[in-house]
């Protein structure tokens, strides 16, 4: 049996990475980290891809307000930001607003 | 000017019925950049019988947009993009009329044109553009059409004003200077620019003729690059600078930023 801590390390969740930010990941659209919260999956992104958590938050730690962040679809925004509970296999889709045309 | 419905029959009967082609006959969409987004958009409006468009570009033809601004021809460089477009879209469709407006959007023109038009598709590449052009059209109450590009990556949504989520529900305030990559940095793809572009028409004929599902409280975000596709739910923001409760932005603002090429 795991203990409950041993469990919440190996919540994995993919992560959709955008165009724009994808010179973190080497090119990869979609990548796989580990955490309980989005909070967590972001700081397990800088751990994998250095750099990237910058680009996603501010010098006060919240998500930048031209980025969202959605777990299955929905918007952490409309649910506890950072604190946003994830589960094994959730889907985590970052989408930046985009400029050109 | 408007050519009567007899004239044009022929061209626009296959798969919509007498009223639906007086609905689009009438129709005033408004072009908004008529660059990667509006070109393929403007001529696909103007070949479906919309009756009136209307283009605001304010940049002339430059070698670099050839690739994806698709209305434009090399021996047009240098000329402005306005006059070109209509131009050319009344030579191949003599029955629309075009209404260009050679100048760059401001607070203070989008005032003047946006009120005249039922639909507008926004097709400017800046991010600034993009707010200013959701936060004219919000105010005016006027429905558009939102899309941005990154090289194999495009996004779009619908917005009807005070009714579906805005672009600032979404993105409340524009990221600062360098921080979304530019055109020129990221590259737009000619054919992806144009994919989207079309789902843009697509929306707004969507809108005229009344058919079909909207865009709206949703965002459409296609990959290219991975074959991908998704849509994610958002809803109108109480908290919106701009439609929500108790909104802070009143009037539309300047914004100011570089241009694509």
């Amino acid at each position: 049996m795991m203990d409950l801590a041993e469990r919440t390390a190996r919540m994995t969740v993919r992560v959709c990475v955008p165009t724009p930010l994808r010179r973190f990941t080497a090119g990869a659209e979609e990548v796989t980290v580990n955490g309980e919260t989005i909070g967590r999956v972001v700081e397990d992104l800088e751990l994998k891809f250095p750099g990237l958590k910058e680009r996603l938050c501010d010098e006060g730690g919240r998500v930048r307000r031209f980025i969202n962040i959605y777990v299955n679809g929905d918007d952490i925004r409309f649910l506890s930001n950072l604190e946003t509970p994830v589960k094994d296999g959730d889907e985590v889709a970052i989408v930046p607003a985009i400029g050109g045309g | 000017m408007a050519v009567p419905i007899d004239k044009i029959r022929g061209r626009f009967e296959r798969g919509i019925g007498p009223e639906e082609r007086e609905r689009l006959r009438r129709a005033r969409i408004l072009i908004v950049g008529v660059g990667g987004l509006g070109s393929p958009a403007a001529l696909q409006l103007a070949s479906a019988g919309v009756g009136t468009l209307g283009l605001v570009d304010f940049d002339a033809v430059e070698i670099s947009n050839l690739h994806r601004q698709i209305i434009y021809r090399t021996p047009d460089l240098g000329r402005p993009k306005a006059a070109v477009a209509a131009e050319r879209l009344m030579t191949t469709y003599p029955e629309v009329s075009v209404e260009s407006f050679q100048e760059r959007l401001s607070p203070a023109n989008l005032l003047q044109i946006f009120p005249r038009f039922d639909f507008i598709i926004d097709g400017t590449d800046r991010i600034a553009a993009k707010y200013l052009v959701n936060d004219g059209a919000v105010l005016c109450g006027v429905p558009y059409s939102h899309a941005g590009v990154s090289g194999f990556y495009g996004q779009t949504m619908t917005v009807l004003p005070r009714r579906s989520a805005c672009f600032r529900c979404l993105f409340p305030v524009p990221p600062p200077e360098g921080e979304v990559p530019s055109c020129q940095e990221a590259g737009i793809i000619g054919a992806l620019a144009g994919s989207i572009g079309l789902l843009q028409a697509l929306e707004a004929l969507k809108y005229i003729l009344r058919i079909g599902t909207l865009l709206t409280n949703r965002l459409f975000i296609f990959d290219a690059w991975v074959w991908q596709w998704r849509t994610v739910q958002l809803s109108p923001d109480r908290q919106c600078p701009l439609c929500g409760e108790q909104p802070n932005i009143r009037q539309v603002a300047s914004i100011e930023n570089e241009d694509c090429g």
